[in-house]
């Protein structure tokens, strides 16, 4: 017997958008845009203290930061609504936390604890949250555009007005799924969100090397459906375009396509020597970095004063180290529950 | 008192599938050409006429994309019936059936189930050559998470269907291309059978012929000829690769003490090898003789009909190792 778990406390500084999140536009109120200022360093927060906590060997495995990349999960959680779906790829933790997965069970997860948002089995690459309805935390590259297709054809099947985002980088884009999905999509009206987050590289390859067609939103226009790149570093660009296509989505217009431009600051994992790009490059992209430019414009227009970063920061901090005591003090999973969950039956019924 | 009628393996997988969309409007089919040109093998014809395109769903050459939208449409509620023309086609599909729909329940803690269902056609015996005539189920039994089913005969055609449907996890239903003709005669009630237990179609004391699928007709016949030679053999029709009813299995050979495996599949690392060794491994000491095998020739399935049966377990051959069981 193992002691009951803690419970997963509400985070501090909840992900929940104040407004209508169905809005075809964004309302950009000081506190909302606070708001976004906030979802994207508690991010950056969180995957700093993951990094530190991988070299102590709490987290194993594969770790791969968004580090760069926050504002577009962050605009484009804005414009989903509860009765949405997401599906995500292995470097979701952003995704999982700007949806609103707590980040205590995140963090849980990424100690193997079975307290984690998919008891501790799937790690780093595979958050799953019902509640949110955040479908994985795939890490096959492409793997998860058939599957948001599939539950968009539930919703369109069974009537119900919700939109499934799907998340990915440009290297999916060579992928068959991607092609197949695409077509499939736009062929069958189907209300999903495709957004492409292109940060150059797949994983250690660079765009050039990669693609014949560079502008990731050319190719998914070819299958006759409604195409954007937007800049992927300005979180309101992000969630003004997501809002937009979630919009057109709603009114049963079929899937959109979104491409991001974007970056990651980081290696691809903690295993990455980066031998692949310039400091140079990095940089220079660093200097456009969504959270940096973000501030300075909030600050240069009068809406960001020092006392409300402080706070802010303070928030955050708070709530990482509830989820990093909440994670310690999980328990691991018994060995008795290793075959539990192969079938839905109990696993004594079910021998190989 | 339920009256019999005359049907075929066609016919009875084509009612299973128009009582599923009958009794449950979630239930849809969905690959390539199912609806405007009735099914690859004819299985599904008229049915798009009778339950429209929502329903019957024609889909673009794109098997891991339809297969991975079935799962999509599994999570979102649905109970998808994914059609895969033939074994060698759902090789374009494996990322989604193994990475996704047999992986999803465990990897996310028990959140997200699958309840999809998978048929295609499986097997050799048409001249259909080397990329749509192999038995990859046994393949697919490797793989946990999923459940593997063999309909033989009539009653499983029409019956195993609905049940699948009606399992909380996915289920790929193997259907041999030489059983679609096969006639007979089917109670005008049959209904869901169960997923769960192999079944004895013939009994006998000398030997246990176990086998599944396409071979079992041929495996009947051989238990034919070795009356004919006062040999006794039972014939265990697996009915399901995963999960394995062992216990039929083991009852059955301890009772006779001699085993064959028939099993259309190739030897290495197959059905047969899994079933052996389950023998070896639970039944050894009941056992009288070495376990027999009869398997597929090591060989992609030849064109030419002559190469093409030598590629196959035969009557002649399952015979003799029945005998060679009993040292004849």
């Amino acid at each position: 017997m193992t002691a009951d778990p803690p419970a997963a406390s509400p985070p501090s500084s909840s992900p929940r958008p104040a407004e209508d999140p169905r809005a075809p536009r964004p309302h950009l109120s000081r506190a909302h845009l606070l708001a976004l200022l906030e979802q994207m360093l508690r991010i950056r927060r969180f995957e700093d203290r993951c990094a530190e906590l991988y070299s102590y060997e709490k987290i194993r495995g594969f770790l791969h930061l968004y580090d760069g990349e926050e504002a577009v999960a962050v605009g484009a959680m804005r414009a989903l609504a509860p009765e949405d779906a997401v599906v995500a790829t292995y470097r979701e933790h952003g995704h999982a936390l700007a949806r609103g997965v707590p980040m205590t069970t995140v963090m849980a997860e990424l100690f193997g604890k079975q307290e984690g948002c998919s008891r501790g089995r799937g790690g780093s690459m595979h958050l799953f949250d019902k509640a949110t309805r955040f479908y994985g935390g795939n890490a096959i590259v492409g793997g998860g555009l058939p599957l948001a297709a599939g539950l968009a054809l539930a919703h369109k099947l069974r009537g119900e007005p919700a939109v499934v985002a799907c998340f990915f980088g440009e290297g999916a884009s060579a992928e068959g799924a991607f092609h197949e999905t695409l077509n499939l999509a736009a062929l069958w009206t189907l209300p999903v969100l495709f957004v492409c987050e292109n940060n150059r590289y797949a994983m250690g390859t660079a765009l050039r090397y990669e693609e014949s067609e560079q502008q990731i939103a050319r190719k998914a226009a070819s299958y006759n459906l409604a195409a954007v790149t937007v800049d992927g570093m300005d979180v309101v660009a992000m969630e003004a375009a997501t809002r937009e296509a979630a919009t057109a989505i709603r009114r049963g217009g079929g899937p959109r396509f979104i491409e991001a431009e974007t970056y990651r600051f980081r290696a691809h994992s903690m295993f990455d020597a980066q031998l692949y790009r310039d400091k140079e490059e990095v940089e220079a992209w660093r200097a456009k970095g969504p959270i940096r430019r973000f501030r300075s414009w909030l600050e240069q227009a009068g809406l960001l004063h020092p006392r409300d970063l402080e706070e802010i920061e303070a928030r955050i901090a708070a709530e990482i180290e509830e989820a990093v005591r909440f994670a310690e003090a999980g328990s691991w999973e018994p060995l008795e529950d290793l075959e539990r969950f192969v079938t839905s039956a109990p696993a004594a019924e079910t021998a190989p | 008192m339920s009256t019999a009628l005359e049907t075929t393996y066609r016919e009875c997988v084509r009612e299973a599938i128009r009582d599923a969309l009958q009794r449950d409007p979630r239930v849809f089919l969905m690959g390539e050409d199912v609806g405007h040109y009735g099914g690859c093998y004819a299985v599904s014809k008229g049915l798009l006429a009778e339950f429209g395109e929502e329903r019957i769903r024609d889909t673009p050459l794109s098997e891991n994309g339809f297969t991975g939208i079935g799962i999509g449409a599994a999570l979102g509620g649905l109970r998808p019936i994914v059609e895969i023309m033939t074994v060698n086609f759902s090789f374009l599909a494996l990322d989604q059936i193994i990475n996704n729909a047999a992986t999803l329940l465990h990897m996310s803690g028990g959140a997200f189930n699958v309840p999809l269902v998978i048929r295609m056609a499986t097997g050799a015996g048409r001249q259909l050559a080397a990329q749509h005539s192999h038995s990859m189920e046994g393949w697919y039994a490797h793989i946990p998470g999923l459940r593997v089913l063999t309909p033989a005969t009539l009653e499983d055609a029409r019956g195993m269907l609905w049940t699948a449907l009606e399992d909380p996890d996915p289920v790929l239903i193997f259907e041999h291309v030489m059983l679609y003709n096969r006639a007979g005669s089917l109670a005008a009630d049959a209904g869901p059978v169960d997923i769960e237990r192999a079944a004895v179609r013939r009994e006998g004391g000398d030997v246990t012929l176990l086998t599944y699928g396409g071979a079992l007709h041929k495996t009947l016949e051989a238990a034919e000829a070795l009356a004919a030679e006062g040999i006794s053999a039972e014939v265990v029709d697996l009915r399901v690769l995963r999960p394995l009813d062992e216990a039929t299995i083991v009852a059955s050979v301890a009772r006779t003490r001699r085993a064959v495996v028939v099993d259309e599949g190739w030897r290495s690392g197959g059905v047969s090898a899994e079933i052996a060794t389950r023998i070896m491994e639970r039944a050894f000491w009941e056992l009288d003789a070495p376990v027999e095998r009869v398997c597929g020739a090591e060989v992609p399935i030849p064109y030419p009909a002559h190469l093409e049966q030598a590629a196959l377990p035969q009557v002649a051959g399952i015979v003799a190792a029945a005998r060679r069981t009993l040292g004849r």
